[in-house]
């Protein structure tokens, strides 16, 4: 094998690159400030991380954090009964189960969040078969539950699916012995299926809490223009204000609070198998 | 072998099992019973539907019909966990996730005995399998004949009144699996549970059983001992399942005479009709070599095999050709003689096979 080393120079190439440069760039903008084209005024600084203990960025963290957390949670409640129910079936059910499952994701992104604002809007199909039936429509978007919605909607197959594949995989024979020990349904599930299909549900966690954590897209749409959660604080920095030292000093935040995270579900796994992603 | 309830120590009684998957049959009208402290097995080649018979015991299956009675009482709707039997997986089936000590204390903990008790259950149990102080080593950092003795000692722990064992010795190499067949023929004895061992290993059923039910198709061949099914085989399939043999077709004549190979031999078998057409069984190891002059049948030795301790010779006749298992090697393209004595003619009824 050694001789194919050279096959890997590419990868390492584009990992520097695109992941390594980019990373450290941020880094270095986060403990800087000033332009970095005027000579002397670009300098080493940590006021970029005391602004954003002020209380009104710690809210929009404080909120993200929130969401991300809730819409992991309800992906989880949601996600692993249908996990299990998929996997359940046979074969040519559970494919086209899947396929279900994963036909919405080849769609733009954007598209489906939009499909969202003309259901949930003021005018939109919702409101529109409440007023046919005689009731005063209702506030249904630019709000937490609306955002909260988005995210669940979005992410939730990635929560299924790594639960799924793990579930799928499991030996039938270990849940007859089980049985056989006198373990009825309930006791099966919390203490043979749930356990062993602990690197599905970390995984999915992680799958659906970073997204959710960084996203502005979801926000902005479904929670309008004046939403903040801390991806479209970042993106403000970038593309509204200008300033790219606070924006990635807010990024550098957010990296770590989502390496706390993993830290925190890779603890529950112990076989650290097809977890993945961390 | 129909066996009644009323017998007083039947365990288990199977009455006409029949199962279905898709309308293909898997067990066709199973009838037998499993007295107290047995050690039966079920024998039959791959698909003979032995493992079904024994997950319909165990409660992993239902039958489409039939009755399973457990001291006395139906117990098909009752689902496995409250079965007083459990089971040593085919390929043990132990969880991953759990210690050698959480895997055995697994059913005790279950049924919420006293933290104390599961230890020293535990504990007593591990020894009783040669694992002691394996209670805290994971299941993947043990070999197979180890993981094997941990998934019984976890069945056993929970004292069940009968065990299921499903080829649990089919993963382990050929000395360890002789060793842990006497093994357990031997905690068998000692705690005293009833044992319903499934295998395809002819050698393995004749020698850890009291009873062997051989079966084919779906269907039982015979049930008996196994000096009965080795000896008195019902059929042409029990008598090739269950080691070598010759099979030639012969005529009856009258009660203990019978024709074969053309020649007539006495027999110790009565019962057919006069002049019936029967097949003969005689075991290799049952035909003696002679002289060409002094031998009922005469035949030229066509190959020989040594075999370890006899040689396996096939011996040409002009009826038939014959295997031959001797410690007297005779060279090939010797004429020789063969013998049988009467005991040793076994005679079965004709069935026409498909």
């Amino acid at each position: 094998m050694k001789q194919l080393k050279w096959l890997s120079y590419p990868y390492i190439f584009w990992m520097i690159l695109f992941i390594i440069v980019p990373l450290i760039l941020v880094f270095i903008f986060s403990f800087t400030t000033g332009d970095i084209r005027l000579n002397g005024d670009f300098q080493f600084s940590i006021e970029n991380f005391q602004r954003f203990f002020d209380p009104l960025y710690l809210k929009v963290l404080g909120k993200s954090v929130n969401l991300a957390l809730k819409s992991t949670i309800i992906c989880l409640l949601l996600g692993y009964p249908m996990a299990m129910i998929i996997s359940r079936e046979n074969i040519k059910k559970r494919n086209v189960m899947i396929l279900l499952f994963v036909v919405p994701m080849w769609m733009n992104f954007l598209l489906r969040t939009y499909a969202w604002m003309t259901l949930l809007g003021k005018n939109g199909v919702l409101n529109f078969l409440i007023k046919k039936l005689g009731f005063t429509p209702l506030n249904f978007i630019y709000n937490d539950n609306a955002v909260l919605l988005g995210m669940v909607y979005n992410f939730l197959p990635f929560m299924v699916l790594p639960i799924y594949s793990v579930l799928i995989k499991m030996d039938r024979s270990l849940i007859e012995a089980a049985e056989d020990l006198g373990a009825n349904k309930v006791k099966v599930f919390l203490k043979i299926i749930f356990p062993l299909s602990l690197p599905g549900v970390v995984s999915g966690f992680t799958m659906v809490f970073m997204p959710a954590l960084s996203t502005f897209v979801i926000s902005r749409l479904l929670g309008g223009g004046q939403y903040m959660l801390i991806g479209n604080l970042i993106e403000q920095q970038f593309l509204w204000t200008g300033d790219w030292h606070f924006g990635s000093a807010i990024s550098i935040i957010m990296m770590a609070f989502i390496l706390i995270g993993m830290a925190i579900t890779s603890k529950f796994d112990k076989e650290k198998e097809g977890g993945g992603l961390w | 072998m129909g066996g009644s309830s009323l017998e007083k120590n039947l365990i288990i009684d199977l009455k006409n099992i029949y199962k279905e998957y898709d309308g293909v049959e898997v067990l066709k009208n199973i009838n037998f019973y499993i007295r107290k402290n047995e050690f039966l097995t079920l024998l039959g080649p791959s698909g003979c539907g032995k493992t079904t018979t024994l997950r319909i015991i165990g409660g992993f299956e239902r039958p489409t019909s039939g009755e399973l009675i457990f001291e006395g009482k139906d117990i098909i709707n009752v689902p496995p966990y409250e079965r007083q039997i459990n089971t040593v997986f085919q390929k043990y089936a132990l969880f991953p996730h759990m210690n050698v000590f959480e895997n055995v204390a697994f059913g005790l903990k279950i049924k919420k005995l006293p933290k104390d008790e599961i230890k020293n259950k535990v504990i007593n149990m591990l020894k009783m399998v040669n694992l002691e102080g394996f209670e805290n080593r994971s299941i993947e950092s043990l070999s197979g004949g180890q993981q094997q003795r941990v998934a019984i000692a976890r069945a056993l722990v929970n004292e069940p009144k009968v065990l299921l064992l499903d080829e649990p010795l089919g993963a382990l190499d050929l000395k360890l699996r002789k060793e842990m067949q006497l093994e357990l023929k031997n905690m068998q004895k000692r705690v005293g549970i009833t044992f319903i061992y499934v295998t395809h290993d002819q050698e393995e059923a004749l020698t850890m059983s009291d009873t062997i039910v051989v079966m084919d198709k779906g269907e039982i061949q015979q049930i008996g001992t196994p000096v009965d099914i080795y000896n008195e085989p019902k059929n042409a399939f029990v008598a090739r399942f269950i080691g070598e043999s010759n099979i030639i077709d012969g005529i009856m004549h009258e009660d203990y005479v019978v024709e074969f190979a053309g020649k007539v031999f006495d027999c110790v078998d009565s019962g057919f009709e006069r002049d019936e057409e029967v097949q003969v069984v005689i075991r290799p190891e049952d035909l003696n070599i002679v002289d060409a002059k002094d031998g009922m049948i005469k035949g030229r030795v066509t190959s020989i095999t040594f075999k370890g301790v006899h040689y396996e010779m096939l011996v040409e006749s002009k009826e038939f050709q014959w295997k031959v298992h001797s410690t007297i090697m005779k060279l090939v393209d010797t004429e020789i003689g063969l013998t049988v004595i009467p005991d040793n003619i076994h005679i079965m009824k004709k069935v026409i096979e498909n």
